[in-house]
């Protein structure tokens, strides 16, 4: 236990005493910190324009989730499927947007998406589009961007559970006569749903707060919680409304992280006991 | 034979959605080393023609040069605070039973569920209060925590797998305590160690959140330079500060691999 007591002294310094400041400096009325009060609390709830915010980025995290887990489940298939060389340079493509700067990749977006470039060349060049498109600063350039950069935390976590999955399962379901798109339904995807679940929480919580890419990508005109918070704090050094705006979306977030997560053990247990 | 044309149409849907991922996880950033050597003056793809210009640029601006030292800097610092601590604490955990193992080690990991920007803003408000000016050890403090959660998953794994009987062969053989850890110990949970400090310093140098709250006027760092110049303009520069950060990034890589095994700890994570 002794190793382990630098490290937390550290944490409860910097780590346990501002959490408990951000709570506490919410809860003043004024940046000058007079009164007690819930009024900023009050102040969101009776905003609809940071209700608005708060439930738009819910809902980015949500989606490009979804279609992060649609990609990375037959990226995973395939992976299982396939031979060592095969698997190296899959796992190779997923680890490299990975470890390249969150910056860089959202800069390759501003480049892809942009009025000259590739996706708007290749399509009036195809005479697909008759002018270029405007992509970028939009809500779907921004959830396209956000499922190329957050893909790999959802492929990890699906490989992995599908690599863990009994394959006499699969061969007993083949064997018996089932189709595999039926396998896939009925047999692996029931079982390596944790896995799923598990990556879909990881994409939900990075993409509602991937900050650089939602500024970059989605432009000054869509405002989400990291932005919201970072004008309000910046901008117009409101410390209490922007504490409470903090707090508001790490409640969220973390919130619905953990009721999926305990959602998800619960079934766990369900398909154990069946 | 109605059979084999839905498994067909099955494994086509498989192999176009994999064959579109795996595009989509490889085109940006071979298009982003494609077009730092464009000769042009804008971001147009295919570059109409081939230079190395941009990066020549890239040597001679000060303003670009000199954040990314600092965070250089301010990564290495991160790193080698949140290894020797976090790795410390992984440690003292990982052989404990008591309740409180189980307390820490979930507060430890906590910084990963708490958004970044939140955490930030936290400990602008703590310095705030406390009359601390922001400076680049503000800065390292900040990134040092984010850090940590890596660091105890990935050591904390390794010395999951360490069998505590070499230990005590060691201890029975009569080295001493501080022996038997830079000779038992440490070699053993090497790979953990090395791994973590290279996905940390990657996450120290790659943070936007916290350094937009922690960092003084003077301590810009590259990642926000970078943000700035491309909320004003798109500069081309950027590609080719994105080109030498992708090979250094690859050539670290080969490095962790050499010395750490890296995706051996990524897959068991």
């Amino acid at each position: 236990m002794l190793p382990a007591v630098p490290l937390a002294a550290l944490f409860l310094a910097a780590f346990v005493l501002p959490l408990i400041a951000l709570v506490a400096i919410s809860l003043f009325r004024t940046s000058q910190f007079e009164e007690l009060s819930l009024a900023q609390y009050v102040r969101f709830f009776s905003d609809p324009f940071s209700i608005k915010v708060l439930t738009d980025t819910i809902w980015l995290g949500a989606e490009v989730a979804l279609v992060t887990l649609i990609i990375a489940y037959p990226i995973a298939l395939v992976y299982v499927a396939s031979g060592q060389l095969m698997r190296t340079l899959i796992t190779f493509l997923i680890m490299l947007p990975l470890l390249t700067s969150t910056v860089v990749r959202t800069f390759a977006w501003i480049v892809l998406l942009g009025r000259d470039g590739i996706i708007n060349t290749a399509m009036l060049s195809l005479g697909l589009w008759q002018a270029p498109a405007r992509l970028l600063y939009t809500w779907e350039g921004m959830v396209l961007a956000l499922i190329q950069i957050q893909l790999p935390l959802m492929a990890l976590p699906v490989i992995n559970s599908l690599l863990r999955l009994d394959g006499n399962l699969t061969r007993a379901a083949e064997g018996l006569g089932a189709s595999r798109a039926r396998i896939f339904v009925t047999v692996i995807l029931p079982l390596t749903l944790p896995g799923a679940i598990a990556g879909w929480l990881l994409v939900f919580a990075a993409a509602a707060t991937a900050f650089i890419t939602q500024t970059l990508v989605g432009g000054g005109r869509i405002i989400l919680m990291a932005s919201h918070i970072y004008q309000q704090a910046v901008g117009v050094q409101d410390w209490p409304f922007s504490a409470a705006l903090s707090l508001i979306f790490t409640l969220a977030v973390t919130g619905i992280v953990f009721a999926t997560g305990a959602l998800s053990r619960r079934y766990v247990r369900g398909v154990d006991a069946a | 034979m109605q059979r084999s044309l839905i498994d067909r149409v099955y494994s086509g849907i498989i192999g176009a959605i994999t064959g579109f991922g795996l595009l989509l996880l490889l085109a940006p950033t071979l298009v982003v080393l494609i077009i730092s050597f464009t000769g042009g003056v804008t971001l147009k793809f295919p570059p109409p023609s081939w230079s190395l210009r941009w990066y020549v640029d890239l040597l001679q601006s000060q303003e670009i040069v000199e954040p990314a030292l600092t965070s250089l800097k301010v990564a290495t610092a991160a790193t080698i605070l949140s290894a020797v601590l976090g790795g410390a604490a992984a440690l003292g955990l990982a052989r404990s039973r008591l309740k409180i193992a189980r307390v820490l080690d979930a507060l430890f990991m906590s910084p990963m569920v708490l958004p970044a920007m939140a955490f930030g803003l936290s400990l602008l408000l703590v310095f705030n209060l406390l009359g601390i000016r922001l400076s680049a050890a503000t800065l390292v403090l900040g990134h040092t925590i984010i850090c940590v959660p890596f660091v105890i998953r990935m050591v904390g794994a390794s010395v999951q797998q360490l069998d505590p009987v070499l230990i005590t062969c060691s201890l029975s053989l009569g080295a001493g305590r501080w022996y038997t850890f830079r000779r038992v110990t440490l070699p053993l949970i090497r790979r953990g160690i090395v791994a973590s400090c290279f996905v940390a310093f990657l996450t120290s140098f790659d943070n936007v959140p916290v350094s937009l709250f922690l960092a003084d006027a003077r301590t810009e760092v590259l990642p926000i330079k970078l943000w700035a110049i491309l909320e004003g303009s798109l500069d081309v520069r950027v590609a080719a500060v994105s080109g030498v950060i992708v090979l250094l990034t690859l050539a670290g890589l080969v490095c962790a691999e050499i010395f750490g095994g890296f995706s051996r700890q990524i897959g068991s994570r």
